[in-house]
Parts: C-alpha cells; sequence; structure tokens
C-alpha cells in the first residue's frame, strides 16, 4: 500500500501557485513544496505541472531543478517524473555510473509487470534516442550483460498458471548449474530472463523444497563473485520485492556515508506502491521504525521530503 | 494450356492422340508448380468419360503406379503434395486476412515448431518488422500460446544460434532520427576486427550486441561504412554464418534478402518449407515493400518477380499473389 498521504479532492492551479510563489524571488520556501508535492500522488503532480505550464508557460521540472540542490533536489527531481519517466531517468543514471549500478537494472526489470516495464522502454527511448537494452549492452560485459540484457528485453507471459513438471525440471537445471563447479551460466540466465515470473516463483519454492535451502543462500556459499550478487539480486527480487526493499533500506542506513541515492529510489519509487509494508517489514526486523531510522540518518529539507513521502503528518 | 470442349475434331486417331498429350500436358501442369489450376482441372479432368480418365492414369507414372492386383494407383506421396498445393490458395486467403500480429505470432510458432531448418523466418519476423510490429506479435504471442516468444525461442533452440534469436525476438529498437552520438564507424570497425580474427563470430558478444540491440538506422550506416574500410559487403563476409548473414540481409538490405528468398521459393524442385515462403513473402510484405522487392527482383535476376509468378504459380492461388503485389497501383 502507498505510504503516501494524498487528498482526495485538490486543485492543480492552486498547487501551481503555490509553488510558483514558493520559488518567487530569492530564496526557495521549501517548506511549501513538500507541503505541496509531497502530499500528491502522480496522477495530481502530473495535472499541477499542466497547470503550471499554462499558467507560468515554464516547465515545473526545469524551475525547480534550478531552484533546489543536493539530494533535496535529486529526490524532489525523481518524485515529480512520470512514474515510467523516472525509471528510465534512474536506469540511465545508474549505467552511467563509472560502477554500473546493476541492482537499479534488476530492479526495473524485475519489479514492474510486463506492460509496465515495455512503457518504461517506450519512455527511455524518448528522452534518451537509444533503447534501454542498447545501453544496457554498451555498459556492460560478459555474463552479466547476458543477465541484465535479458531481464530488461523480457516481455513475460503474464498468467498465473505454471507447469509443476517444468518448474520440477528447471529447478533440477538450476541445482545442477549451481553445483558445478564451472557453473554455466546460461541455463540459469535463460530461465531467469524468459519465464513467467509465476512460473519462476513455483521454480524457486520446488528448489527450496528439493534442497532444503533457499537458492540464493546456495549461490552464495557456492559461488561467491559479482555475477553471483546480479544473481541473486534477481531472484529476491522476483521472489519478494518487499523484502529486497527493505535490505536495500537497511544497508543504505546502516552504511557510513553521503550517498543518499538508495534511500530516494526506494522512497521515491515505492511512496506510491508499497512502501507502507516495507516499513512495516523494516519495523518487523530492526524493531525500530523506518521513519526515525531515516530521520537520524539524513537532515534538513531532503529529511522532511522523505518523512513526508514516508506518510508523516503534518 | 486449356481445350475447351467441342473443339477437338472426333475420330482423327492420329489428332486425338495429340489432344491427348496436350491435356495430358496440361492436367500435368495444373497440378506442378505453386497451387493447382483449377480452370483446367475442371475442363479437363471434369470431362466425365472414364475411359479419359483411364487412358490419363496410364499415362501418367508419376501420379498412379500400376498396383499388382490390376489397377492403376495413385501414389500415396504425390497425393500428400497435391493436398498441399490444393491448400496453397487457402493458407494465403486465411493469413492475408489475419491481423498482422497473429500473424507473425503464428508464423514464428511454425518456425519454431519445424526446427532449425526455418529459423530463418524468426529472424524476418524479428528483423524486418517495425518495433511496435514485432511488440504486437509478442503480445499476440501471449495470447495463442500462453507464453512467450523469447521462452519459447530459449527452450526449444539449443547452441550458439539460442543468444542471438532470443535477442532479436526480444529487440525493442529506437527507431527515431539519428542520435548526435553516431559510432557506426567505431562499431564497423569492432565487427571487421571480429571477422579478421577469424573466432567464431555467433560467439562473440560485441556482435552479438551491434546486431541485437543497435538501431536499423545506425545498422545501415554501419553496413555502409563497413563496405568502405573493408571493401566487401558485410553479409557476404558473414557467409560462414548463415544465421548472422540472414541477419544482417533482414536489418540492412530487406529487399535483397527478401528476393532472394524468392527466387529459391519459385525454383521447380524447391522443398516444401522453401516452397511456402512465397506464400509467406508476398502476404506479409504486400501493405509494405513488395513493389521495391519486385524491382530488387528484377535487377539481381532479370526478370519481374511477377512474370517468375506468373509462370511458375498457378490458378487462384497465381491470381491472388498477383493481385495483392498489384494492390498499390
Amino acid at each position: 500500500m502507498a505510504s503516501l498521504a494524498a487528498p482526495g479532492h485538490f486543485s492543480p492551479t492552486e498547487d501551481a501557485e503555490a509553488l510558483q510563489k514558493a520559488c518567487k524571488g530569492w530564496g526557495t520556501n521549501e517548506k511549501l513544496i513538500i507541503k505541496v508535492l509531497g502530499h500528491r500522488n502522480a496522477a495530481q503532480r502530473k495535472q499541477i505541472r499542466q497547470a503550471y505550464e499554462q499558467l507560468y508557460e515554464e516547465d515545473l521540472v526545469k524551475r525547480l531543478e534550478s531552484e533546489l540542490s543536493g539530494d533535496f533536489e535529486k529526490a524532489v527531481y525523481r518524485w515529480i517524473l512520470d512514474p515510467v519517466d523516472r525509471d528510465a531517468v534512474l536506469a540511465n543514471v545508474a549505467l552511467k555510473k563509472s560502477n554500473p549500478d546493476f541492482p537499479v537494472i534488476i530492479e526495473i526489470s524485475c519489479v514492474h509487470s510486463p506492460d509496465e516495464l515495455l512503457e518504461v522502454r517506450k519512455a527511455y527511448k524518448l528522452r534518451y534516442k537509444r533503447s534501454l537494452e542498447e545501453d544496457v549492452a554498451a555498459h556492460t560485459t560478459g555474463d552479466i550483460r547476458k543477465l541484465l540484457v535479458g531481464l530488461v528485453s523480457a516481455y513475460r507471459f503474464e498468467g498465473e498458471e505454471i507447469n509443476a513438471r517444468l518448474a520440477n525440471s528447471e529447478a533440477d537445471v538450476l541445482h545442477n548449474a549451481i553445483k558445478d563447479k564451472a557453473f554455466n551460466h546460461d541455463e540459469v540466465i535463460r530461465i531467469l530472463t524468459t519465464r513467467s515470473k509465476a512460473q519462476l516463483r513455483a521454480t524457486f519454492n520446488r528448489y527450496r523444497d528439493d534442497q532444503g535451502t533457499s537458492i540464493t543462500k546456495n549461490i552464495l556459499v557456492e559461488h561467491p563473485d559479482d555475477f553471483s550478487v546480479a544473481l541473486r539480486t534477481t531472484i529476491r527480487c522476483f521472489n519478494d520485492q518487499q523484502k529486497y526493499f527493505e535490505k536495500v533500506l537497511r544497508n543504505a542506513i546502516k552504511r557510513a556515508g553521503t550517498d543518499e541515492d538508495d534511500i530516494t529510489r526506494v522512497i521515491v519509487t515505492r511512496a506510491e506502491k508499497d512502501l507502507k509494508e516495507i516499513k512495516e517489514g523494516y519495523y518487523k526486523r530492526n524493531s525500530a521504525s523506518l521513519d526515525q531510522a531515516v530521520a537520524k540518518d539524513t537532515s534538513g529539507d531532503y529529511k522532511a521530503f522523505l518523512l513526508a513521502l514516508l506518510g508523516k503528518e503534518e | 494450356m486449356i481445350i475447351k470442349p467441342g473443339t477437338r475434331k472426333r475420330g482423327d486417331d492420329r489428332d486425338e492422340a495429340m489432344a491427348q498429350s496436350d491435356e495430358l500436358e496440361a492436367l500435368t501442369k495444373a497440378f506442378s508448380g505453386h497451387g493447382v489450376d483449377e480452370t483446367t482441372l475442371i475442363a479437363v479432368l471434369g470431362k466425365s468419360h472414364p475411359e479419359k480418365r483411364k487412358a490419363f492414369r496410364k499415362g501418367n507414372p508419376q501420379f498412379f503406379k500400376e498396383d499388382e492386383r490390376s489397377f492403376e494407383r495413385w501414389d500415396d506421396h504425390r497425393i500428400k503434395l497435391l493436398k498441399r498445393e490444393f491448400s496453397r490458395f487457402k493458407n494465403a486467403v486465411v493469413l492475408w486476412a489475419m491481423h498482422p500480429w497473429e500473424r507473425d505470432a503464428r508464423l514464428m510458432k511454425e518456425a519454431l515448431k519445424d526446427g532449425p531448418d526455418s529459423y530463418n523466418v524468426l529472424i524476418e519476423v524479428a528483423c524486418t518488422r517495425s518495433s511496435e510490429e514485432l511488440l504486437g506479435a509478442r503480445r499476440a504471442y501471449h495470447s495463442l500460446f500462453e507464453h512467450s516468444i523469447e521462452e519459447d525461442v530459449a527452450s526449444h533452440v539449443h547452441g550458439p544460434e539460442r543468444r542471438l534469436l532470443v535477442a532479436l525476438v526480444s529487440a525493442y529498437r529506437y527507431e527515431g532520427t539519428k542520435p548526435k552520438e553516431d559510432n557506426a564507424k567505431a562499431e564497423a570497425k569492432t565487427i571487421l576486427n571480429v571477422i579478421k580474427s577469424g573466432e567464431k563470430k555467433t560467439d562473440n558478444e560485441e556482435v552479438i550486441r551491434i546486431l541485437t540491440t543497435r538501431s536499423k538506422l545506425l545498422l545501415k550506416a554501419v553496413y555502409k561504412d563497413y563496405q568502405e574500410i573493408s571493401g566487401s559487403n558485410l553479409d557476404e563476409d558473414l557467409k560462414s554464418d548463415s544465421r548472422l548473414q540472414e541477419t544482417v540481409q533482414c536489418l540492412c538490405t530487406p529487399e535483397r534478402y527478401f528476393s532472394q528468398v524468392l527466387d529459391l521459393a519459385l525454383e521447380i524442385d524447391a522443398d516444401k518449407s522453401t516452397k511456402k515462403a512465397l506464400t509467406r513473402v508476398i502476404v506479409t510484405r504486400a501493405d509494405v515493400d513488395v513493389k521495391e522487392i519486385d524491382e530488387e527482383f528484377n535487377k539481381m535476376y532479370g526478370v519481374r518477380l511477377t512474370k517468375k509468378i506468373e509462370d511458375t504459380a498457378n490458378g487462384n492461388y497465381k491470381d491472388f499473389l498477383l493481385r495483392l503485389i498489384a494492390k498499390g497501383d
């Protein structure tokens, strides 16, 4: 469920005017920006952008980009984009890093429905004039490339039907591949990048029933290397994305340092989806509230914005 | 050749014999090539005299064999072939009426079922359709077969071809105008180096990357640049690897590719799957570039595609194909 608290009724014009007031003159009224944007869902934000464009003949996004700075600006920028456009931007940013941020690509591929992923690919082409798979391929090599290109290119069947016999045989295929010292990746990549999600979950469950441990644990034990990390990320996103995101947040908060990209990404992309469940999972796992942990780890307007998205009341 | 009933003089033995052999020839032609000549069959075979038919059976050892129990028996294999020829018109009509998405989905499924000899159809569909058309075919595939196309290709195809084919059917290429950074020359050089090194090209991940992810606009530029830096055409240099060659031809020079496929399909001794290409190509390109293919065919083989079809195809099937080609006029 969404953690975002957006009102049922709102006026895009009033909001646009408020935002313009917040940006007018010297300095910026960040609190007002957070008050408005931090409490509007995607459809509402789109209308606000349109109203702003009509009233002031200016792109609200560009205006905010120039007014704000730092982590706060990054968060607001990502927040105000259309969700599919946002994912396209996140993917591009992840690829352009000197050490490409594979988990972001994996997340986008695995967490969306097949049609949503297609929309992201369309948005990517529109924005960057190249296809997503083109850029993923250009920024990766070897088996990571095979895995990631396969993941972003997939247009999986969406049925809930599973073929138990197939789940059984493919669980065996995975088991044999992992057990083998040489660990030929091709079959693992084939299964992960083409089967429907329902079928994959059935296969992973079958694996656990047969082997007694989860497949991610076995991959880790047998082959601790970079490619395996990517494999495990993929499997964990398919199996239980809320648990996966909880872990991303937990690690990001634990990590000393100034890179808040992970925190921003998870909160911004999940605030309208399942951030509530992720919060609950976080509390169960850490006996501390996610809100408090984020508040301790961040500061200023950035903190206030994140807390708004997390559902903090005014 | 159609013999009009009642035009032959009766009672003239020599004329009779010649006319009979004419008829035999006409009937044999009516059953050969692509499709059947319904009009001749009706006019000649439809004539009821049992004696005539006996003479036809006796005079046609490729269709009828002398059975040990004293009757001329249809050759089983020949009946199978005839069934196929009679169905050609039906198949063309059904394929033509189909939504392009369903059509492409079914073509790909059939190609997978038929095995490696038909994998060129997968490449053809994946590479000669627009990004949205290929996407549509993938959607239709979900509905028709309850699997994704990439799932089925991945589990049915083995060996080095698998990676290429899965990537081709999964592509969602950029189709807009040339982007500012265009590294066609660099990509051409990369491919040339792989070819020169002698390593197996289908295993080379850079060749795969370039061919399966880059936009068609860029690939056509790569094709041109390759020609400039190496002196030969990329598809010729890929001759040892037919899948890659087909891929490059479909992406960069589709009219040439289709002309070659049609030329092979129109040969006298073309086998079953090669022959099917005639229907497939005409039906799938009639709304797209069949006119350009006709011109390219003429350039390559010195005869118009329409003339070749006129000579090699029969009856309703022939008329239907020619009508599809002429549609744009």
